[in-house]
């Protein structure tokens, strides 16, 4: 057999040792000095103290009421035509032939109808919606003015007396959750009833829920309500793929909701 | 209860789930003419600095009446987007805390920095010898307005016009990148929102660009013709004709790209790729399908390229060009309409759209975006009025 290589083959199986050796143990070192975390939630919580807020839901507890959405309306001072929401509910039909309805008369205020037969619904259940006071939002990324921001406990929140009205927010928000004010003209939102958690009382939608389908909670509280909630259940947030950090956990949110 | 009859009557016109927050288009035709307008700036500009910079001679006698029309319609580029804001008094908060992370935001910078650093520095340096012509020749007021623009300047020997030139030649070099820039960024502005698939596209800034060149140059060939008309005047035939050759090859890869971005998203076919397919199918028939890409691309770009094989009589290309600028341009506004309005149809939801109709009166409506159409085609008029391209004096012709 022809000799191509002078290279005894001990110095070359040497030689890949030594340079798997270096990789294998530059990575682990690497890794030693910033470890690889999965992210077990869609939002880690920042390092910091105090609380950091999320929401919880749970779909197979509401009863789609509307309770929410009223009481949102009164205690925010919403304007009271349909085209303006912090808060709503929508109901969501699954027919047998996998046609999907989805329906929100006034944000679910006045109550749903029923126009389809019941033998052919396959499933139908309420699924409330609000802000999602994502961690890494896409509305505080576009504000050309800085006037939509974070609070330091996770609250997305807007500073109308800043904000200019361009609506760029309302474009960024993937789940439509901001209006202009029409009196106002500056844009507004679900504030997680911020003016009554720091008082320590619970958001308006969350203490008028009759069935406790609403849940908030600090996340970094791992004791909490809003934390059990997460353990104990198969969660998800709307449309995990866009990668907004979003801090409001569905239970038994089926694929059709978007 | 007025301000809202139009939703109440959208709402009962609303077809499958939008979110409640939907109905209202947050954005309408002021944000329309917004990235139209400041397409036509970039494309005006880009032909001027064809003959400046890529030295096409034949181009010669568009170039001071592109740089006018970019600066004419630059001026008021930023009045749309103003005008639509809840709260235009407090539009300059844009400049004093803008927010480093928000797309819309750095647009006050790349505004300023188009308008002062590249074409109002470059119309000084092409006409500071003129201005200080004529305010020695001219009397009265004329003289002190003539006066105030050369900024005092008044040294016009040998040495300093060719500074003048050499400066002013740079100038176009940086302006280049900078109508880049400006249009690719409003683009972008547009691309980067994730929560939208109809905009959201990698594609969009390099979009944005071609059809801005493209408007751009049929509007200074629209413009030059008229101009011409009005000043009864013969045409260029052969700067004419070399315009709508570069008009051609940019419509090329104009309608390249575009139908790149569809081919990919109907490969593609993700998610959304029913609701906006039900959305080229539908709403937006008339405007993507008949006014855009056959109005505004198909028939100018065969009239076009048969041109380039057969030419007629010098009175029918004119005629052919003129019509052909103007449905350029209409094709490319109903472009920056399907972005625009057409991205907000659809519910974020994905299962239904919103009925939007045009208002006719109103902050948003039908007249005020054409006051703003019309108002820089009068600043253009005043600007050649105050510096005319033709009574310039022709001894130390730009040759660079």
């Amino acid at each position: 057999m022809a000799i191509i290589n002078n290279k005894s083959p001990e110095k070359d199986r040497r030689k890949f040792i030594k340079t798997a050796g270096f990789i294998t143990g530059g990575i682990v070192l690497t890794s030693a000095l910033k470890p690889f975390k999965i992210m077990v939630f869609a939002a880690k919580e920042p390092e910091g103290e105090g609380p950091w807020y999320g929401i919880g839901i749970d779909i197979e507890k509401c009863i789609g009421c509307g309770n929410c959405a009223s009481s949102c309306k009164q205690e925010n001072d919403v304007p009271e035509e349909p085209f303006y929401f912090r808060s709503w509910v929508e109901k969501y039909t699954i027919m047998e032939n996998e046609e999907v309805i989805v329906q929100a008369p006034n944000g679910g205020i006045d109550g749903f109808d029923q126009d389809v037969e019941n033998e052919d619904i396959m499933k139908s259940f309420f699924v409330p919606k609000m802000c999602n006071h994502c961690h890494k939002s896409p509305c505080v990324q576009v504000c050309p003015v800085g006037a939509t921001f974070d609070s330091p406990d996770g609250v997305v929140l807007v500073d109308q007396e800043y904000c200019i009205g361009c609506r760029y927010c309302i474009q960024a928000c993937p789940y439509g959750c901001r209006y202009i004010h029409p009196e106002k003209k500056v844009v507004d939102k679900c504030t997680l009833c911020y003016h009554r958690i720091v008082k320590g009382l619970p958001p308006a939608c969350m203490d008028v829920c009759p069935t406790g389908a609403r849940i908030f909670g600090d996340l970094r509280d791992k004791k909490g309500d809003l934390h059990k909630f997460i353990k104990k259940h198969n969660c998800h947030v709307l449309k995990s793929h866009l990668n907004t950090g979003s801090k409001l956990y569905y239970n038994g949110l089926n694929q059709e909701v978007r | 209860m007025d301000h809202v009859a139009h939703l109440y009557e959208a709402l009962s016109k609303v077809d499958g789930f939008i979110y409640p927050n939907e109905i209202e288009l947050s954005w309408s035709i002021l944000i329309v003419l917004y990235p139209y307008i400041t397409g036509l700036v970039a494309g005006a500009f880009i032909l001027a600095s064809l003959n400046r910079v890529f030295n096409v001679k034949a181009l010669k006698p568009t170039y001071h009446l592109s740089l006018l029309t970019a600066l004419a319609f630059l001026l008021i580029a930023t009045m749309p987007l103003i005008n639509h804001l809840g709260h235009p008094g407090r539009f300059y908060e844009l400049m004093i805390t803008p927010n480093p992370t928000s797309a819309m935001a750095i647009f006050g910078f790349v505004y300023v920095w188009y308008l002062m650093v590249v074409l109002l520095l470059e119309i000084w340096f092409d006409y500071r010898k003129d201005l200080v012509i004529w305010s020695n020749e001219k009397k009265g007021i004329m003289k002190w307005v003539y006066k105030i623009l050369t900024l005092g300047v008044m040294d016009i020997s040998p040495k300093a016009l060719k500074w003048d030139e050499k400066l002013g030649y740079i100038i176009t070099v940086i302006g280049i990148p900078s109508a880049f820039l400006l249009h690719g960024y409003v683009g972008f502005i547009f691309g980067s929102v994730k929560a939208n698939p109809w905009w959201s596209s990698v594609m969009m800034p390099v979009i944005f660009l071609f059809s801005a060149m493209v408007s751009g140059i049929a509007l200074v060939m629209f413009v030059y013709m008229v101009v011409n008309y009005l000043r009864k005047q013969k045409i260029d035939m052969l700067c004419l004709d070399t315009i709508a050759k570069y008009l051609f090859y940019v419509i090329i890869l104009d309608f390249t790209l575009e139908a790149l971005d569809q081919i990919h998203r109907i490969y593609e076919a993700e998610e959304s790729f029913e609701i906006i397919s039900l959305l080229v199918s539908g709403k937006l028939n008339f405007t993507l399908i008949i006014m855009q890409v056959f109005i505004g691309m198909i028939i100018p770009l065969l009239a076009l390229g048969f041109m380039q094989f057969y030419k007629p009589k010098e009175n029918v290309r004119k005629f052919i060009y003129f019509i052909i600028s103007l449905l350029v341009l209409i094709g490319i506004f109903f472009m920056r309409w399907n972005v625009v309005i057409g991205g907000q149809l659809f519910s974020k939801s994905f299962y239904g759209f919103t009925h939007f109709k045009l208002q006719l009166i109103g902050s948003e409506g039908f007249l005020m975006g054409l006051v703003w159409l019309i108002v820089p085609f009068l600043i253009l008029a005043g600007l050649l009025w105050l510096l005319p391209p033709w009574k310039k004096s022709h001894t130390e012709e730009s040759s660079n």
